[in-house]
């Protein structure tokens, strides 16, 4: 068993190349609590990415209007500006995530690596149209959020490959996160929302009520419809309309964290919240 | 790369962790120990305190390379290289430092469990943003439980700090 911390992208792939079933750690805030709690056993090797300078770095290329986020960038730097200003729902999401504590280690890799239906940030990328960047040996592969989650912690990674970066959209738009929790911090997500309006279009994506992050073309319909974007107007009835409908496209669950019926209800919630938010005229 | 392995033996891993400005020698460790474990049981530094081992109570609290992190969701042979700072090394014993001084004025301190974690924290808080909101100072602690004090003279600590480092400053 060895734990190997490369310092290089190079080291990084050629280490997970030689061990394709290495246990990958970025920030360690999900991996540890499963090996603390004794649910998941340790053998062979741990690839630490989190000290690889190529992972944690962006780069906002203005030309394409996109914004490419190194796969180790921490949500702590993601809820701050420039990145929060260029993706500022992406920002919303980060400073939901846990607490101080939790943000200057968790990265953006790894809450997609881990891919959880509660993930703050996933909501978000499934709206954006973010794409996920793997590397591996064999090259790189560029896969849309919407086709990389398959599951309830399930991806299309495969053994050897490495998210190297998510790549999203700067945009003008207005755009936001809603959650719902048994507190304001420190809480994983009982149902959560995603909202991003693009030019004559929004897009809109839901947490903890699937087994994937479902986006609700039922409401994007509705809203490219009824909206007036130049006014930010939309009526009430029409916001009722939306509210139902992402209640229709909601699949949750009962867990140890809340009911179906209450995920449900509560991501319409969500859903009409936002898009108030994002249309504040009746 | 740094490597933390100690294959050879077949015993556990061998590393060298940097603590409060000291190398500490790890050996015979288990790979999925966190850095709350190889504090308190291998190097006993107890200053940092164990209470949920899932990063949702903040009583572990340390910084590593200047971030205000969980010891307990570090996984301790993934910190070599880092500079570590713990609750022993704010303050040597019988000089608090003006955090833990302004903690025990304001009566922030009750059974003490959490003191350590939140001493981080405010130390943390306090050298990014020196003259905090309130509700900055709630949301900057809002991963440090404390059942005691209800926080309100947790909060009246910070500002003491505050308030006597700007009048220091001037």
């Amino acid at each position: 068993m060895s734990v190997l911390v490369p310092t290089s992208l190079d080291a990084a792939l050629q280490a997970i190349a030689a061990a394709p079933d290495a246990t990958v750690l970025a920030g360690g805030t999900d991996l540890m609590v499963e090996i603390n709690g004794g649910h998941r056993r340790v053998a062979g090797t741990v690839v630490v990415v989190n000290r690889v300078p190529e992972l944690c770095t962006w780069y906002h290329d203005p030309r394409s209007g996109t914004l490419r986020i190194g796969a180790g960038v921490t949500y702590a730097e993601i809820e701050r500006d420039p990145i929060g200003q260029w993706v500022p729902a992406l920002a919303q999401a980060a400073r939901t995530v846990g607490s101080p504590q939790i943000r200057h280690a968790a990265t953006i890799g790894g809450n997609v690596g881990t891919c959880s239906p509660a993930g703050d940030g996933l909501p978000v990328l499934a709206a954006l149209d973010a794409v996920v960047e793997l590397q591996s040996s064999a090259g790189t592969r560029l896969v849309p959020f919407g086709e990389f989650m398959v599951g309830p912690k399930r991806t299309v990674r495969q053994p050897g490959e490495l998210i190297t970066a998510i790549t999203v959209p700067v945009l003008s738009g207005w755009q936001g996160y809603a959650k719902v929790g048994v507190r304001n911090a420190m809480v994983i997500a009982v149902a959560s929302a995603a909202l991003v309006v693009g030019d004559g279009s929004v897009s809109l994506a839901l947490g903890s009520v699937g087994p994937v992050i479902l986006r609700c073309p039922e409401v994007e319909a509705l809203v490219a419809e009824l909206a007036d974007f130049g006014e930010r107007q939309l009526s009430v009835d029409a916001i009722d309309r939306c509210r139902e409908a992402a209640r229709r496209a909601a699949r949750p669950i009962d867990d140890h964290r809340s009911t179906a019926d209450y995920r449900r209800h509560a991501v319409g919630v969500l859903a009409g919240r936002l898009l108030r938010r994002a249309f504040p005229n009746e | 790369m740094s490597d933390a392995s100690n294959e050879a033996t077949g015993e556990g891993l061998a590393y060298t962790l940097h603590v409060n400005g000291v190398g500490r020698e790890v050996h015979d460790a288990w790979v999925g120990e966190s850095l709350l474990y190889v504090l308190r049981e291998r190097l006993g530094l107890m200053g940092s305190k164990g209470a949920c081992e899932q990063g949702e109570c903040g009583s572990c609290s340390v910084l590593i390379d200047g971030n205000l992190v969980c010891g307990c969701l570090v996984l301790a042979a993934s910190a070599t290289g880092q500079q570590i700072v713990t609750i022993e090394g704010i303050a040597p014993v019988g000089a608090p430092s003006d955090v833990q001084q302004a903690f025990v004025d304001a009566g922030a301190v009750q059974c003490g469990f959490c003191t350590p974690g939140l001493i981080m924290a405010t130390h943390s808080l306090l050298d990014r943003s020196p003259e905090p909101s309130e509700m900055e100072i709630r949301e900057e602690l809002s991963g440090n439980i404390c059942r005691c004090t209800g926080y309100g003279r947790i909060i009246d600590a910070v500002q003491r700090v505050a308030v006597s480092r700007r009048a220091g400053a001037q």
